[in-house]
C-alpha cells in the first residue's frame, strides 16, 4: 500500500450504477480523507443516496472502483463491505420495529477493536438509555435518528456514511446531531455525509462534494464556501 | 368475438382479425384432429387426454387470467365425478342427466369455496383451497355413498339420450369430444369478453380496478365458480368413461398435478394448456 | 362414574390428552412453517414430507445402524436440517425476488420427489417403530390413564416450541433474525452473513419438523404419506393463527389439537374435519387470522 493511497480512506474512481435500464451515477469520482467529514450536496434525486448505496452494494448494479483504505469493495459480497469499517446509518433511519432500543442498538456484529463503549454511547445520547426497553419504533423521529446513529459507534467501524441525518427533525434536534457529529469528528471518525440542507452541511464539513444528474460537478472546500456561495446556490436551485 | 375490437386503434384491429382468422383456422384443424384421432390413436387414451385437458383448461381460467392459483381444485373434480357416478349407478339416471348433476354439485362446491377463500390473498388464497379441499377428501374418505377406499366401480355408460350406446368406444369418444369442446368453449368466450378484460384488468392491478368501479370480489368469485364447474365436468366426464370414481380424484395430490399441467402448458394460453398439458398428465 | 355433558369424564380427558399430542406437533410444524416464511417468504410445503424424512432416518438409523431413539432424537433433525440446506441452496434461493407462489410449488414438485423415492424403496404400508424402553408403560393419574411415551412427547414438544420461541425473541441471534426478516439489506448491510442466516433459518426451521417425525414414530407408524396430509391441516393452522407469528402459531397448534379431540368425544364423524371447518368459521369471522399479519 503506498502513502498516497492509504492517505485517503476513501477513494471512489469513475464509479457507475445503475437502477434496471437507468444510469445513475455516470462516472463518478470523489474522495474522504482519514478523519475527514465530507458532504455530497445536490438535489433530489441527483445521486446522493444511489452513491451511498453503491458503496456498500446494495445497487443492482454498480462498476468503477471504490477503494477503503486501499481495498477494493467492489466485487466483495455484500455483507463483506462494512466488515472493512463502514459504519452505515441509512435514510429514513432504518430502526427494527421488531427489536427494542437495546436490541437495535447491539444489532451491528462488533468488526474491530477500537470501538466506543455503551457507557460512552449513552453519554453521548442519554435518552437512550432511558429508553432501552422500547420498541424501537416508538421513539421520536429525533431519538431514532440519534439511536441509527449510535448503532454504528460500537462496532469500532472508522468510516461513517450518514445519509440525510436531519431530515424532518426539529431545529433544536438538529442542534444535538450537530453536536454529535462534531464529537464523532473529535474522535476521529470519518464522516461521509449525504445532505440537502446546504446550511447544515457547512456547520460540520470540511469538504463538499456538489452532484448533479449523477455527476460530480464540483467541490468546494468549507473555508471558501462563502466566496462561491453564489455558484452553490445556481447548482442547487435555491 | 369482434365486438369488443372496435374500441381498440385501427392497426391493432386489424391485427387481431387477422390472428384471429389464423385462430379460427387452427381450430377447425384441431376440431378434425379431434374427430380423426381415434382412428390413430387408442380412444380410451385419447378421452383421458381430453378430460384432463378439460381440467387444465378450467385451472388455467382462474390462474392464467385472474391470477389466482387454486391448490384445492382436486375437491371439484372429484366430487363431481363422485355424484356422477352415484347418480348412473344407483339412481340410474341418464347420463347427460348425472353429468349435469355432478357439475351442478361443483358449481355449489365452488361457490361455498369462492366465498370463504376470495377473503384471502395470494398464498392464503393457495392454502385455503388446499385445507377446504382436504375437507372434501375426508368427506369422500368417510360419507357412505363413496365407498371409501374402493370408491364408485362399475358406473353404467348408459344411453345418450337414451338413443346412443355409448359402450361403444366411438359414441364414448365422440361424446367427450364434444363435452370438451362444449367446455373449452365457454372458456374461450369468457376470456375473450368483457368479463374477461374487466378479469385481466383485476389480475394486474386490484387496487385500481377497485377504483375504477369494478367489485373484484365478486368478479373473482364468479370466475372461481366457472372453473369450479368446468373442472366438475371435467371429472363427471371421467367417471363415465372410465366407469370408476375413487379417492384419488380428490387428493391434494391431484390437486397439485393439475396446477403442474397446466403451468408446463404455460399460464395464460388457453391453448397450451387444452391439449398439451391433458398428455403431459397421462405420461 | 363422573360424567360431563354426557360423555363420561375418563374418555373426555382421553381424547383431551390424544388431542394435545396431535396440537404438539402441529404447534412444532407450524412454528417452523412461520419462522421459514417469515424470513423467506416460502410456504413451505415441502415441510411434511421433512417430518416424513425424519421419522424414516430414525426408523433407519434403528433398523440399519442399530442407533437408539436417543441417538436419533440428536441425529435426524441434524440430518433433516442439513437435507433442508441443501434444498435452500440448490433450489430456493433463487425464488426470493419472486412470486411466492413459485416456492410453494417448488416444495410441492420437492414433496412428490421425497414421497415417490420412499414409497418405491419402502412400499406405502407403514413400518413400526418400537418405543424406547425407558418411556414404556404408564401411570393412572386417576382422571385418565397417560402412557409414559406420550406424556414425553406433550412434555418434550411444549419445551421445543418455547425454547424457539425463546430463542427468536429473547436472544441476539433471534435479534438477528428478526431484524433480517424486517429488512434484509439494511442487516446486510450491517456486516451480518444474510444468505448463511437464511440457509440456517430454513435449516432450523425444517430440523423442527425432522425433530416431530422422530417423536412420532413410535406413536403413528412410520410410512412415505403420513406428512402429506399432516402438513395440510398445519396449513389450516396456519392460517388460523396467521403466519408469521411465532407464540400465534404454538397456541392455535395447540388449541386446534384440543378442538380435534373434544369434537372426537362428541361427534366422532367430523373430527377429521374439525379443523378446517374452524378454518372456514374463522376466514368468515376474522379474514386475517387470529394473530395475523397479511404477507
Amino acid at each position: 500500500m503506498t502513502d498516497t493511497a492509504s492517505a485517503a480512506m476513501l477513494e471512489i474512481n469513475d464509479l457507475n450504477s445503475f437502477y434496471g435500464e437507468s444510469h445513475v451515477l455516470h462516472n463518478v469520482s470523489f474522495h474522504v480523507g482519514r478523519g475527514e467529514v465530507v458532504t455530497l450536496l445536490g438535489r433530489n434525486g441527483a445521486g446522493k443516496t444511489t452513491a451511498m448505496r453503491s458503496i456498500l452494494g446494495i445497487v443492482p448494479k454498480r462498476c468503477g472502483s471504490i477503494r477503503l483504505c486501499g481495498k477494493e469493495l467492489v466485487g466483495l459480497p455484500r455483507y463483506q463491505i462494512p466488515r472493512l469499517g463502514i459504519g452505515y446509518v441509512p435514510e429514513e433511519r432504518g430502526i427494527f420495529a421488531s427489536l427494542n432500543v437495546i436490541e437495535n442498538l447491539l444489532l451491528p456484529p462488533i468488526i474491530k477493536k477500537g470501538g466506543m463503549e455503551l457507557e460512552q454511547i449513552f453519554a453521548l445520547f442519554p435518552n437512550l438509555n432511558e429508553r432501552a426497553s422500547t420498541q424501537g419504533t416508538r421513539l421520536s423521529g429525533g431519538e431514532q435518528q440519534m439511536l441509527a446513529i449510535a448503532r454504528v459507534l460500537r462496532t469500532g467501524a472508522e468510516l461513517i456514511l450518514l445519509d440525510e441525518p436531519t431530515e424532518g427533525l426539529a431545529p433544536v434536534i438538529v442542534d444535538q446531531i450537530e453536536l454529535a457529529i462534531r464529537t464523532l469528528k473529535d474522535r476521529g471518525f470519518t464522516i461521509l455525509l449525504v445532505e440537502q440542507s446546504f446550511r447544515f452541511a457547512s456547520k460540520v464539513a470540511d469538504r463538499h462534494y456538489i452532484l448533479e444528474e449523477g455527476h460530480v460537478v464540483d467541490m468546494i472546500p468549507n473555508a471558501q464556501l462563502a466566496s462561491k456561495r453564489a455558484i452553490l446556490n445556481q447548482y442547487l436551485g435555491l | 368475438m369482434s365486438v369488443q375490437s372496435t374500441a381498440e386503434p385501427r392497426a391493432a384491429a386489424r391485427e387481431k382479425v387477422m390472428c384471429r382468422s389464423n385462430v379460427k383456422l387452427g381450430f377447425v384443424v384441431a376440431i378434425m384432429v379431434g374427430i380423426a384421432a381415434p382412428f390413430v390413436v387408442y380412444p380410451v387414451f385419447l378421452m383421458k387426454v381430453l378430460c384432463f385437458g378439460l381440467f387444465a383448461c378450467a385451472f388455467n381460467l382462474l390462474i392464467g387470467y385472474a391470477g389466482l392459483l387454486s391448490f384445492g381444485h382436486a375437491a371439484f373434480f372429484g366430487s363431481a365425478a363422485y355424484v356422477t357416478g352415484h347418480a348412473l349407478k344407483v339412481w340410474g339416471l341418464p347420463p347427460e342427466l348425472g353429468i349435469l348433476l355432478g357439475t351442478l354439485t361443483s358449481i355449489l362446491l365452488g361457490s361455498a369455496f369462492g366465498l370463504v377463500a376470495i377473503r384471502r390473498q395470494g398464498i392464503y388464497f393457495a392454502m385455503i383451497t388446499l385445507a377446504l379441499s382436504q375437507l372434501i377428501y375426508f368427506l369422500a374418505l368417510q360419507l357412505p355413498f363413496t365407498h371409501g377406499e374402493d370408491g364408485i366401480q362399475e358406473i353404467p355408460r348408459g344411453y345418450l339420450f337414451g338413443v346412443l350406446d355409448l359402450r361403444n368406444t366411438y359414441a364414448m369418444y365422440y361424446t367427450v369430444l364434444a363435452i370438451f369442446i362444449f367446455g373449452f368453449g365457454v372458456v374461450w368466450r369468457t376470456v375473450h369478453s368483457p368479463f374477461g378484460h374487466a378479469l385481466r384488468g383485476i389480475r394486474d392491478n386490484e387496487a385500481r380496478a377497485i377504483s375504477l368501479g369494478y367489485r373484484a370480489e365478486r368478479f373473482k368469485l364468479v370466475v372461481f365458480v366457472l372453473s369450479a364447474g368446468l373442472s366438475g365436468l371435467a371429472g363427471a366426464t371421467k367417471s363415465l368413461v372410465f366407469q370408476l370414481a375413487t379417492l384419488t380424484d380428490v387428493t391434494w395430490q391431484m390437486s397439485g398435478e393439475v396446477v403442474l399441467m397446466t403451468l408446463l402448458g404455460g399460464d395464460g394460453y388457453a391453448y397450451g394448456s387444452g391439449g398439451r398439458s391433458g398428455s403431459s398428465a397421462c405420461a | 362414574m363422573t360424567t360431563i355433558l354426557g360423555v363420561p369424564a375418563q374418555a373426555l380427558s382421553g381424547q383431551l390428552l390424544l388431542g394435545l399430542i396431535n396440537g404438539s406437533f402441529y404447534a412444532m410444524l407450524s412454528l417452523g412453517l412461520s419462522v421459514i416464511f417469515g424470513m423467506l417468504g416460502i410456504v413451505n410445503m415441502v415441510h411434511g414430507a421433512l417430518y416424513m424424512v425424519g421419522a424414516f432416518t430414525a426408523w433407519m438409523m434403528l433398523t440399519y445402524l442399530g442407533i437408539s431413539y436417543w441417538g436419533a432424537l440428536l441425529i435426524a433433525p441434524l440430518v433433516v436440517g442439513v437435507l433442508g440446506m441443501v434444498i435452500e441452496r440448490v433450489f430456493l434461493r433463487y425464488l426470493y425476488e419472486v412470486d411466492h407462489l413459485y416456492g410453494l410449488l417448488l416444495t410441492f414438485g420437492l414433496t412428490l420427489v421425497l414421497e415417490s423415492m420412499f414409497r418405491y424403496n419402502y412400499g406405502a404400508s407403514g413400518l413400526p417403530y418400537p418405543i424406547p424402553a425407558a418411556l414404556r408403560g404408564g401411570n393412572d393419574l386417576g382422571f385418565v390413564y397417560l402412557p409414559t411415551y406420550r406424556g414425553w412427547v406433550v412434555a418434550m414438544s411444549l419445551a421445543v416450541c418455547f425454547g424457539t420461541w425463546y430463542l427468536i425473541e429473547r436472544t441476539r441471534l433471534g435479534s438477528y433474525l428478526r431484524a433480517a426478516t424486517e429488512n434484509a439489506i439494511l442487516v446486510e448491510a450491517f456486516g451480518i452473513n444474510v444468505p448463511r442466516m437464511i440457509a440456517l433459518t430454513y435449516g432450523l426451521g425444517v430440523a423442527l419438523a425432522g425433530l416431530a417425525g422422530v417423536m412420532a414414530a413410535p406413536i403413528y407408524q412410520v410410512s412415505p404419506t403420513m406428512g402429506s396430509n399432516l402438513v395440510i391441516v398445519v396449513f389450516a393452522v396456519v392460517v388460523i393463527g396467521g403466519l408469521g407469528s411465532i407464540m400465534g402459531s404454538i397456541v392455535t397448534g395447540i388449541c386446534l389439537g384440543l378442538l380435534e379431540g373434544l369434537t372426537k368425544v362428541f361427534y366422532p364423524a367430523a373430527s377429521n374435519v374439525a379443523i378446517f371447518i374452524a378454518m372456514a368459521i374463522v376466514l368468515i369471522v376474522k379474514p386475517a387470522g387470529l394473530f395475523g399479519r397479511e404477507p
